[in-house]
């Protein structure tokens, strides 16, 4: 007897630990994710940061101190337990988790976080995210005052300070591998160029689920390169896709026919569309028609002959507004919402452009010397929307004898232009904003930023009106009083659309499809859209 | 002239004719963008829809008819007579000429056209006209267009150089060009109407393509190639089957010439 309770007892033991080796295989092994993205990924490396499809991959990869929670937009902790920021929000301190591992199984330590911020602070480096963090002249200092601990200090006030390093993954100072020795759910895996990236599951992710479960529960995510959206479509329908994060209005619409399940319509996003004049004093264009794009009493013109109810409705078939400024609506807290939409009136444009000297010859717009108001607006090819939208907007300048040239072209030749050569007119683009904070648009608004799109990296102001943004957007990111921040940048927002550098066209509601395969996608406003949690999708087998 | 013949004819005098009068018969023109009618199905005021931006359809087949029958049969025509020149020259010269055409050819065919093409598209100004894009393009395709066809061109016109009625010319006291010209050429002339016939689709398709890199046929501009577009949106051409018609338009097109110029070499043997 007491032999079979022994044994019996040895067999419920066995039984159980099998149970629970299942119970945690089974939460691992969470399938394959595969989705799309939109275009080649620039680089690997979390600095450098600037394109989508580059962000989508350190979003996954990359481990950060803290991460705004995409869903309930709080910032909650990471690689950081607890921090602090002074009261003159010039210093922030952390304390790390302890034993947590890079991908390739060395140490973090609190000097992974200095070795990151020296890196994302160095002006050759030119880090889009770094810009976040520059709040005035002079250095950052770091202080690493135990491998779990670390203060930064900056020159001047930095607003939203904690929220800023949701963007900043952290880099091994000791690693041979660089940045491919990650700390996020996921690692690269393979690179093939032009075709697809592998992110397998990182074995040494330090987060686990409130059952103890190391997490991701997926195996990997293949992302797939692919810029034609109706190939993406076609493939999410016949289920070799498990998700869209940004689903066009119009497949939107043909897709919620059929399979309204699959759609998610979180309301309007926090991105937008605009249209911007090449104000470049070298641009390689003619003097005259840098006269015209500098000049803003054309660019208010050429924005009050656009008509934005048109765009929402035709291109994006409602699923978006008229956009109003630079934050949406969405934005609640930021948006200025004294602004009013700008109301289409191409009479009135035309009477503006008349009163600054234009005129209109046998239905040619000419300046006053006598050139024709010939343009061309630049957009990428592939884009079916901003192709419309600039088709639109051609069909809207030409009644007021504007003829404007359309030209699509490959998105690496147009980012060469638009970066580089400045060898463009005008441009339809778009800007995804991952954070809700204007501090996450300080590399667009200060003229010396890279992203300060039609005249990037001024040495100085080239205008009163952009000095002036500059010494806004750096007085509420160093501003820890939420009123005074406020203030500061509903100003930003006023002269933005007094000016109008960015002509802002829509705002698009955040449309997205997601197989009923993966459980756990919760489709949400914020950056990255569907796959914000990851690290606890999973997949069912096919 | 057979049934086939006539049909062909007629089909071919409806198309010509429909697209020379595309003034009158869509006199709107094919950039009006009727707004409040988007994406809607064949009605009495518009006979093939409307496209995503409420243009008349029916008129940008017409106006698209005009640039892809002027423009990619011209491009064929110059990439077949590049093919014939090259190919056929240095398959009849053979020797030393041959091999260096051939060399040639392989440097094109080796060639990325890509880069070439985006080098074009870069050093073109971005406001040109419509028209200067879609020439610039035509123009490209018909000169990159020709090697192919120069290969298989050569390998002929080096079997005929042996074939008995050349030899018999040579002996009769025919030489040179006019060997070249009224003996050898004559009988590529099956191979050279293969290519012709072959670009004219691919280049109609491959404008499209260009689109990509900013060359192609620009908007508001239309032509067969950016109509054969839309079918790329698979997810509806089922429901919307009118998109087919520039489709069925290029294969009637061109089957039609096929059937003419084969009776002309049939009255010619």
């Amino acid at each position: 007897m007491k032999m079979r309770t022994t044994f019996g007892n040895v067999m419920l033991v066995a039984a159980l630990g099998l149970a629970s080796f299942a119970g945690r295989a089974a939460a691992q092994t969470g399938g394959e994710l595969r989705f799309c993205l939109r275009m080649e990924p620039k680089t690997f490396d979390p600095l450098k940061v600037e394109d989508e499809a580059s962000a989508a991959i350190r979003y996954l990869t990359g481990g950060t101190l803290v991460r705004v929670n995409r869903q309930s937009q709080e910032l909650e902790p990471e690689l950081a337990l607890t921090w602090k920021v002074s009261k003159d929000g010039r210093q922030i301190s952390f304390r790390l988790r302890n034993g947590v591992s890079f991908s390739d199984g060395t140490s973090f330590s609190a000097e992974d976080v200095a070795y990151t911020m020296q890196q994302l602070m160095d002006p050759a480096l030119h880090s889009p995210t770094g810009d976040a963090f520059r709040s005035g002249a002079g250095s950052v200092e770091t202080k690493v005052i135990s491998p779990t601990q670390i203060s930064i200090t900056f020159p001047a006030p930095v607003a939203g300070l904690d929220r800023l390093f949701d963007q900043v993954a952290i880099l091994s100072q000791h690693s041979p591998k660089k940045e491919l020795a990650v700390l996020g759910p996921f690692m690269l895996g393979e690179y093939k160029p032009g075709a697809s990236v592998l992110l397998k599951r990182n074995p040494n992710y330090w987060k686990a689920d409130e059952q103890g479960h190391k997490l991701p529960y997926l195996d990997s995510i293949h992302l797939d390169i692919q810029p034609n959206r109706d190939v993406e479509m076609l493939r999410f329908k016949r289920g070799e896709l498990d998700l869209i994060n940004s689903l066009d209005s119009e497949y939107f619409d043909k897709l919620a026919a059929t399979s309204p399940q699959l759609v998610h319509d979180a309301g309007p996003s926090l991105d937008s569309e605009q249209l911007w004049f090449n104000e470049v004093a070298k641009a390689p264009i003619p003097a005259y028609k840098k006269t015209w794009f500098r000049s803003a009493s054309f660019r208010r013109a050429i924005s009050e002959a656009i008509n934005r109810e048109d765009l929402s409705r035709v291109v994006f078939h409602g699923h978006a507004q008229p956009a109003v400024g630079p934050f949406s609506p969405a934005n609640k807290f930021w948006f200025n919402s004294k602004l009013k939409p700008q109301v289409y009136d191409s009479n009135a444009a035309l009477k503006a452009l008349q009163n600054e000297g234009f005129r209109l010859e046998n239905g040619t717009l000419k300046d006053k010397d006598g050139n024709a108001v010939v343009f061309s607006i630049i957009t990428n090819a592939g884009s079916k929307i901003r192709e419309r939208m600039a088709v639109l907007i051609q069909d809207d300048l030409q009644k007021i004898g504007i003829h404007v040239n359309v030209v699509t072209l490959d998105f690496p030749s147009l980012i060469e232009r638009m970066t580089q050569t400045y060898d463009y007119e005008a441009i339809i683009l778009g800007l995804t904003n991952v954070d809700l904070d204007p501090n996450g648009e300080m590399n667009v608004w200060l003229s010396s930023a890279e992203n300060h799109q039609w005249n990037p990296q001024q040495k100085t102001p080239e205008t009163a009106w952009e000095a002036e943004i500059d010494r806004l957007m750096r007085a509420q990111a160093s501003s820890t009083d939420p009123k005074k921040r406020k203030e500061a940048f509903d100003r930003v927002q006023e002269i933005v659309v007094e000016q109008e550098p960015f002509i802002f066209l829509i705002n698009k509601n955040s449309l997205s499809a997601v197989s009923t395969m993966v459980r756990g996608a919760v489709p949400v406003i914020l950056s990255p859209q569907t796959f914000w949690n990851a690290e606890r999708l999973t997949v069912a087998a096919k | 002239m057979n049934l086939w013949r006539k049909l062909a004819c007629a089909l071919l005098a409806i198309v010509l004719c429909a697209s020379a009068a595309a003034n009158w018969l869509a006199p709107e023109g094919y950039a009006r963008q009727d707004r409040e009618a988007i994406s809607v199905p064949p009605s009495r005021a518009h006979w093939l829809g409307t496209d995503e931006l409420g243009r008349d359809r029916f008129a940008r087949v017409l106006y698209g008819t005009r640039i892809s029958l002027l423009l990619a049969p011209a491009a064929a025509l110059l990439s077949t007579l590049m093919a014939a020149l090259i190919g056929g020259l240095a398959g009849y010269l053979g020797g030393v000429w041959a091999r260096m055409a051939m060399a040639v050819t392989d440097l094109f065919l080796s060639l990325p056209w890509l880069f070439l093409l985006i080098t074009t598209r870069a050093l073109m100004p971005l406001n040109v006209s419509p028209l200067f894009s879609v020439i610039v393009t035509f123009l490209l395709l018909g000169l990159l267009g020709w090697t192919t066809a120069a290969r298989i061109l050569c390998a002929t016109a080096a079997s005929l150089r042996t074939a008995d009625f050349v030899r018999q010319a040579r002996a009769a006291g025919v030489r040179g060009q006019r060997l070249f010209w009224i003996h050898v050429m004559p009988n590529l002339k099956p191979v050279l109407y293969a290519q012709f016939w072959i670009s004219i689709p691919v280049f109609i398709l491959s404008e499209a393509n260009l689109g990509i890199l900013g060359l192609g046929v620009a908007e508001p501009m239309p032509s067969w190639g950016s109509l054969l577009k839309e079918l790329e949106g698979l997810v509806s051409v089922g429901e919307e089957p009118w998109k087919f018609v520039p489709l069925a338009l290029l294969v009637l097109v061109v089957m039609s010439f096929q059937f003419l110029l084969s009776n002309q070499e049939e009255v010619a043997a």
